[in-house]
């Protein structure tokens, strides 16, 4: 139905096909299209980037300047007490004191320094500056100083103001918030639980039917995959009422809760059904007949070809929507929160996400790091198992996601 | 927390169990009730034979048949049959909800934006697909570009959401911001605004987001498309001279036009059902509503008017009705062909 139906093409089999030699004789064009390439990739990958990075800045930073300002040195003033004049000592004839501005550890890198607070960038590192209580410092860009004095010091309180280079500072600390205080741990736990069973169940309900429509006759067939490839778009909204309904008159009935995990695996189930029907009968009409039948003249039941021989070469077909499966369903928001309860046994990642939108939605660090919990799941399975998804894709495209 | 695990974990054995169990129970039950093991006359036999062969099928079917019934086709006629009722499905109310609603302007409104989802989202994907199927063919990364750009198809709609919103944030005139739009907009010279509460651009904001995952999903049936186009007719438009631009517009777009309305027809089906984006960026605020999540919202509003959220998912199923018809008039004309 969608006009591509070999399921072998994938974007890895294009590559291995060199661009036409017309082409590549048209230097500039070719400049051109890279370079408009190049911007349209840009700008796609740009906000997840942003997402990226964010999570691991420190929540400080992260909103006070943009996340693009993350990977420069950024610059900020300090101030530092200098040491009394009690901790002096005397060297070869004159008075000295010697410290750093910076505590143990510390990456920063002074840039300019001065004396007073209201010019902090009086002098380049490095350089040496009188004081106003007496002798001259040198400030070395690792925060250290030698204060130097002919007569004794006599002070009790000195400061020295500054410029400071900070490193961009990365830290994992967002994450261990997220997972730990602000219950993306838990979700992450309540996805699985939900996402597992929801992605299972349905292959095998729909590899049995799918080799009925594929190679059995009987009456009203044609109707029936009629039938699956119209239940194929019918909107999600359509089944939430009635379902929520029923699931209410069962619990009632049962005296039990209407938000249950079997209940959302079992709706998953069946709204997942159509498109597993469909992708998995389009692939199975297409093995070849010939082993068919030649399994069905040694005398082999539907029940014994469909196992040993339709099932596993069907493999790529159950893995595509395996794939559709599971990424819907954890990417899923709608039937999670009309189907389980917005408490912490029930709530998923989606809805938990969703919730701190709302509640927190200035804590950037939270969100940040919240979202690429949920979104690392469902990129490792892309990224590992695109062919099969790309194929899934290509095979499918009827349905509306 | 690890009993839950365990519980889906157990739940995935029991389920497989028991389908296992129903097919290949049911299969033997088949075999053993009506073999011809009591080595009867030839006619009982046959008669047998045929009836098996006749059953086999629905045992193979029913339990798909069963939940299809169940989630899907019973749904649809009950949220109908609601529509004609109060909130609670109990009286009825004749046409009085679809009179409501089309004088609701919350629901006009929602209607309105929808038609502009329609016509922007759909058309920009299908248009961003092509061209980076286009461009990305004949580039040595192509590959690598198509994947990033294929990325946020894994992404869901809420995680989609949050990245974008960081997109468009505000931090009010003064301070520094931290939003890359608004950055961007002072860097140019322009004031920063809180896109999101601007009507009709934040619309277009929202738009964006779903564009941004769309785009992807087109990129890669488009580019298979083209891949499908034969070498021969391109190389026949070189050696007649025709230049990049007269090729891709008179015979690449001819060629998959066919893939090209399916493309977009697919996405016009998600732009019908949006919900998500619009929920978790404004729910629905500052005109941004759209019908799925109206319908969310009067399906618990006030503990929830079942017989106006049914209405509205009526008329997002009129949209789809089309398309759905056209889809089965193509299945059935490819079955004619096998």
């Amino acid at each position: 139905m969608a006009t591509i139906s070999t399921p072998q093409s994938t974007v890895e089999a294009t590559a291995a096909r060199p661009a036409p030699s017309w082409l590549a004789k048209i230097s500039v064009g070719k400049v051109a299209a890279q370079l408009a390439l190049l911007l349209l990739v840009v700008i796609w990958t740009v906000p997840t980037a942003g997402l990226l990075i964010s999570s691991v800045r420190d929540k400080s930073q992260l909103t006070i300047s943009g996340w693009w300002t993350a990977l420069t040195m950024s610059q900020g003033s300090g101030a530092s007490t200098l040491p009394t004049s009690a901790e002096q000592v005397a060297e070869g004839g004159v008075y000295v004191l010697r410290g750093s501005v910076f505590p143990e550890g510390d990456n920063r890198t002074i840039i300019r320094f001065g004396t007073s607070i209201n010019n902090p960038s009086a002098a380049d590192a490095g350089e040496t500056l009188d004081m106003n209580v007496g002798g001259s410092i040198t400030l070395e860009s690792d925060g250290s100083f030698e204060w130097v004095s002919q007569t004794p010091f006599e002070h009790d309180r000195a400061r020295l103001f500054y410029i400071a280079g900070i490193p961009p500072t990365f830290t994992m600390e967002n994450y261990y918030e997220v997972l730990t205080s602000s219950g993306i741990g838990r979700s992450f736990i309540n996805s699985f639980t939900v996402t597992i069973p929801a992605t299972v169940i349905p292959i095998l309900i729909a590899a049995f039917a799918a080799y009925a429509l594929a190679w059995m006759s009987f009456p009203f067939r044609g109707l029936l995959v009629a039938l699956v490839v119209g239940l194929l778009v019918v909107p999600l909204q359509m089944s939430l009422i009635p379902l929520l309904r029923m699931y209410n008159g069962i619990a009632n009935v049962t005296g039990g809760s209407s938000k249950t995990y079997l209940g959302i695996w079992l709706a998953h189930t069946g709204f997942g059904l159509p498109l597993a029907i469909y992708l998995l009968r389009n692939y199975m009409a297409g093995l070849p007949k010939e082993i068919m039948e030649s399994a069905r003249m040694d005398g082999a039941s539907h029940f014994q070809i469909f196992t040993t021989m339709v099932l596993p070469l069907s493999f790529p077909a159950l893995a595509s929507f395996a794939i559709f499966q599971f990424l819907w369903v954890w990417n899923d928001l709608l039937v999670a929160t009309v189907f389980l309860e917005n408490r912490e046994s029930q709530i998923v990642l989606t809805a938990r996400l969703r919730e701190l939108l709302g509640s927190r939605g200035d804590n950037w660090e939270i969100l940040t790091a919240g979202a690429f919990v949920s979104i690392i799941v469902p990129l490792i399975v892309f990224f590992s198992l695109q062919r099969y998804f790309v194929r899934g894709l290509l095979a499918g495209s009827v349905k509306g996601g | 927390m690890w009993m839950q695990i365990a519980g889906a974990l157990a739940t995935v054995v029991i389920g497989v169990a028991a389908c296992i169990l129903y097919f290949w129970g049911a299969n033997w039950f088949l075999d053993k009730m009506l073999s011809p093991r009591g080595a009867g006359d030839g006619v009982a036999t046959a008669h047998q034979d045929r009836l098996r062969t006749r059953i086999r099928p629905w045992v193979f079917l029913f339990p798909a048949l069963f939940f299809l019934t169940i989630y899907l086709i019973y749904p649809v006629i009950e949220t109908f049959r609601l529509t004609f009722f109060d909130r609670n499905g109990v009286n009825f109310l004749g046409f009085s909800n679809y009179i409501w609603a089309f004088n609701d302007a919350g629901f006009r409104n929602s209607i309105f934006n929808n038609l502009m989802w329609l016509v922007i989202v759909p058309t920009m994907s299908t248009a961003f697909g092509l061209i980076v199927a286009v461009l990305a063919d004949r580039i040595w990364w192509g590959n690598i570009a198509k994947s990033l750009i294929f990325m946020p198809m894994a992404i869901s709609f809420v995680g989609a959401s949050v990245i974008w919103k960081f997109v468009y944030d505000f931090r009010g005139p003064a301070a520094e911001q931290i939003g890359i739009l608004n950055a961007i907009v002072q860097a140019l010279g322009g004031t920063p605004q809180a896109w999101l509460t601007i009507p009709i651009w934040n619309s277009i904001l929202l738009m964006v987001i779903l564009i941004w995952i769309q785009t992807g999903f087109a990129m890669v049936i488009l580019s298979a498309a083209l891949r499908g186009i034969p070498e021969e007719t391109l190389e026949a438009a070189r050696i007649d001279g025709a230049s990049d631009i007269r090729i891709f517009f008179d015979i690449m777009i001819p060629q998959i036009f066919p893939t090209i309305l399916v493309v977009w027809t697919t996405i016009t089906i998600v732009v019908l059902k949006v919900f998500d984006i619009v929920l978790a960026m404004t729910n629905g605020q500052w005109g941004t509503q759209v019908l799925a999540n109206l319908m969310f919202d009067w399906m618990f509003r006030g503990g929830g008017d079942f017989g106006r959220g049914s209405t509205i998912a009526i008329c997002i199923m009129i949209a789809v009705i089309p398309i759905m018809i056209w889809n089965i008039r193509q299945a059935n004309r490819e079955e004619g062909t096998r």
